[in-house]
């Protein structure tokens, strides 16, 4: 039998239900909710107590009034009645926490890296969130600049000349434009602070040299890298000539001074903001039609990504001396920061490169349908996505970065963990302090890391338009 | 259909796309044979024909997004080489309205149509947003502007897709399907924005199944299969008295159920 039903009134709309709520319903909704989610809620609650209960008092019954271990243990003795409880000897950190942040930039000039610090947050603001003004992102470009000047000091004309020449160079870039704009702008570089063609020669000479069978000659070699390197680094003859005129500057401080978190950040900064433009460029390399501009990023990030970085560190003088022309002498910082950044890039670049596998094809079609160029198409449609898509990668390779900046301890700088802590061990005083610096660092590493991870959380949010 | 629209569709004797001896491959397959067309300035042409015969990557050679390996491919008098300046030249001036949209997801409806005339053109933006505006008056969606396109339903993004191409102002638009993934509904708004759109004057070539629309407004049908015209008629002929028993069984098939 059919039933016939015909609606005589459409129903209006209603508002919905009110959700039950309360905390005991939510409890017991999510924590006991049967026999076994009941002994599980106990068991974990048992073992975050069993775990808390040896920290905390261990944390929060440490002793910050002290002038060394055996001080301290004296105090903590006295005050449990010598039952073998233990509990932290913060003094150290009190009387140490300088060294902990700065290393041993000297004390005087503390306010330098803390004013270059500050300063970072007003430059990242504009990139970091979009509702700053356009406008700032002109500090933002000056940041590096006066973030050199503060934390090395020496002359200011080295700074105000980078800020001129790199703008000038970019605004003749930005008018030609495209991929002509960006070769221009290297080439430009190159030419103003580097001795390209130089090493270019240079580079290509060793290849030669090592086939055993074509012999070099020397003479010939050494007068053409010689008249070369004396044409073409323009930069570094103006700005002694102005510094002659007008000898302004601050006290210049020497790298091997850095250290601890001042060491850790510069690196990490930096080894951040030139990592990724350099990612995303080996990644549209690895993905080139072009055949050598392809091996040479596969060659690239399959070498960087397959070699230890505390190798790579050890050998950076070696290899960046090998191939750059005699005489070339490199900041141990920068050095660092150069292979630091060069491990990122290759790791970005795979990331990178899997946002890009994970976009579909008709994009790139709408792309070229419009007549869009390649280079507007990677900036204005595929990298937007692509990036966006990689967040939580670059994240964590960034992460990871940060947290590899320790590892140059093994080059002998003076990294927050190992480093620094040493140097605190060699006093008399803090002979034999073991958790406390760890803990320390650790708890500062954190911070840091859990900011990142957080804003990478807001940012995947906010560029959330894909309604999906 | 009025008088005036009537007389806009009339065809010119100028040739808008010359196509002569072109064949194609992927790898060894051989999926465009010998295709010969010459389509005036004002014709709508509606490509038709079974899964797999080519018709997709026939309209996508006419803008390069395919490359043929013979023959000689004429568009608006610029001959599609690997020469750069002369694919960017063509592709600025055809139009492209793809199946599954493409609209770009991270940018507004309304960035999505400046962003080509910006770039491309280089027309100033307030110009751009205002061009924009009037095409998405026209295909009817102007309060979605600032929406994004994961908000729009399907034949909202189609005709978003259509005014992103006008922005343009494309001499030539290719269709691709465009209707094919929609929903029946959606199906005819997007197709009386095109028919619209010829009614216009505007030079298409339309790959669909749509036979509705193939009668309204097309003043030809190509039938294709296997990588080669295989028929091609004015519409009212091509689907009362199809003359190749492929094409008689490719109508029985769409038409015949
Ligand atoms: N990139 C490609 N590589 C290799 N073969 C392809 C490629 N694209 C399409 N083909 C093949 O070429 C033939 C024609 O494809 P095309 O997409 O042009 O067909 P179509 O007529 O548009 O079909 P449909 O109606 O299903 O869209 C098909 O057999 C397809 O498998
Ligand atoms: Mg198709």
């Amino acid at each position: 039998m059919t039933q016939t039903f015909i609606r005589t009134e459409m129903l209006p709309p209603e508002a919905p239900p009110a959700r039950d709520s309360g905390a005991i319903k939510w409890l017991r909704e999510n924590l006991f909710s049967g026999p076994l989610n009941t002994i599980l809620t106990l068991l974990g609650l048992f073992i975050v107590y069993w775990g808390l209960s040896g920290l905390l008092p261990w944390i929060f019954g440490g002793v910050w009034n002290a002038g060394s271990l055996g001080e301290c243990r004296e105090i903590i003795a006295a005050r449990t009645g010598g039952d073998g409880t233990e509990a932290a000897c913060w003094a150290m950190v009190r009387e140490r926490w300088h060294q902990y942040l700065f290393g041993f930039y000297p004390s005087d000039l503390y306010w330098r890296p803390t004013l270059a610090f500050g300063l970072l947050f007003v430059a990242l603001a504009p990139v970091l969130f979009s509702q700053f003004p356009r406008k700032m992102f002109l500090l933002t470009l000056a940041y590096p600049a006066v973030a050199y000047l503060l934390l090395w000091g020496g002359s200011v004309w080295v700074p105000v000349m980078l800020i001129l020449l790199v703008g000038a160079v970019f605004f003749i870039a930005t008018r030609i434009g495209g991929g002509w704009g960006v070769t221009t702008f290297v080439v430009l570089l190159l030419l103003c602070f580097g001795n390209p063609l130089g090493n270019i020669l240079w580079f290509l000479f060793r290849l030669v040299d090592a086939l055993p069978f074509v012999a070099v000659p020397v003479a010939f070699e050494q007068s053409v890298l010689g008249f070369l390197a004396k044409i073409f680094p323009l930069f570094s003859h103006v700005h002694p000539w102005i510094h002659s005129i007008l000898p302004w500057g601050l006290t210049p401080v020497n790298s091997d001074k850095f250290g601890g978190f001042l060491l850790a950040i510069v690196i990490g900064v930096t080894a951040i903001s030139f990592s990724l433009p350099l990612g995303i460029i080996l990644a549209l390399g690895r993905q080139s039609d072009m055949f050598i501009v392809k091996s040479l990023s596969v060659g690239f990030i399959e070498f960087i990504r397959g070699v230890p970085l505390i190798t790579l560190l050890f050998t950076a003088s070696l290899l960046l001396q090998y191939f750059l022309p005699p005489g070339t002498n490199f900041d141990l910082i920068l050095r660092v920061i150069i292979l630091v950044t060069f491990f990122a890039a290759a790791y970005l670049a795979e990331v990178i490169r899997g946002g890009l596998a994970a976009l579909p094809r008709g994009q790139y079609e709408a792309a070229d349908a419009l007549g869009l160029n390649y280079w507007q198409a990677q900036r204005l449609i595929i990298m937007p996505q692509a990036l966006k898509i990689s967040i939580p990668g670059i994240v964590s390779t960034f992460i990871g970065l940060f947290k590899d900046t320790t590892l140059v301890s093994f080059v002998g700088l003076l990294d927050p963990l190992r480093g620094v802590t040493m140097a605190v061990r060699a006093d008399i005083n803090w002979k034999g302090i073991y958790w406390e610096p760890y803990v320390f660092v650790g708890a500062i590493f954190f911070i840091l890391c859990f900011s990142m991870s957080r804003y990478s959380m807001y940012l995947e949010r906010k560029l959330k338009t894909d309604h999906r | 259909m009025n008088e005036q629209a009537a007389q806009k569709m009339q065809v010119s004797d100028e040739v808008a796309i010359q196509i002569a001896a072109m064949n194609k491959w992927y790898g060894t397959f051989h999926v465009l044979r010998d295709i010969n067309m010459t389509v005036q300035r004002g014709e709508r042409i509606v490509i038709c024909g079974p899964s797999g015969s080519g018709k997709s990557t026939l309209i996508r050679c006419i803008n390069r997004l395919e490359e043929h390996q013979a023959g000689q491919i004429v568009v608006d008098g610029t001959e599609l080489t690997s020469d750069i300046k002369n694919i960017d030249k063509v592709r600025s001036e055809v139009g492209m309205v793809f199946q599954h949209f493409n609209l770009f997801p991270h940018l507004t409806i309304l960035e999505n149509c400046t962003l080509a005339p910006i770039w491309v053109r280089k027309v100033p933006k307030r110009e751009a947003e205002e061009t924009a505006m009037h095409f998405l008056r026209k295909v009817k969606i102007p309060e979605q502007a600032h929406k994004y396109p994961g908000q729009l339903s399907g034949g909202q993004q189609q005709r978003v897709a259509i005014a992103r191409s006008l922005c343009m102002k494309p001499r030539i638009m290719l269709f691709d399907e465009p209707t094919s993934a929609l929903d029946p509904e959606m199906i005819k708004e997007v197709l009386d924005t095109m028919i619209e759109l010829a009614q216009e004057g505007m030079t298409m070539l339309c790959v669909t199944h749509e036979m509705g629309f193939a009668q309204a407004v097309a003043n030809r049908v190509i039938f294709m299969d296997q990588g080669q015209i295989v028929e091609q008629n004015e519409p009212k002929e091509f689907f009362t008295n199809p003359k190749s028993e492929r094409t008689k069984l490719f109508l029985s098939q769409i038409l015949g159920h």
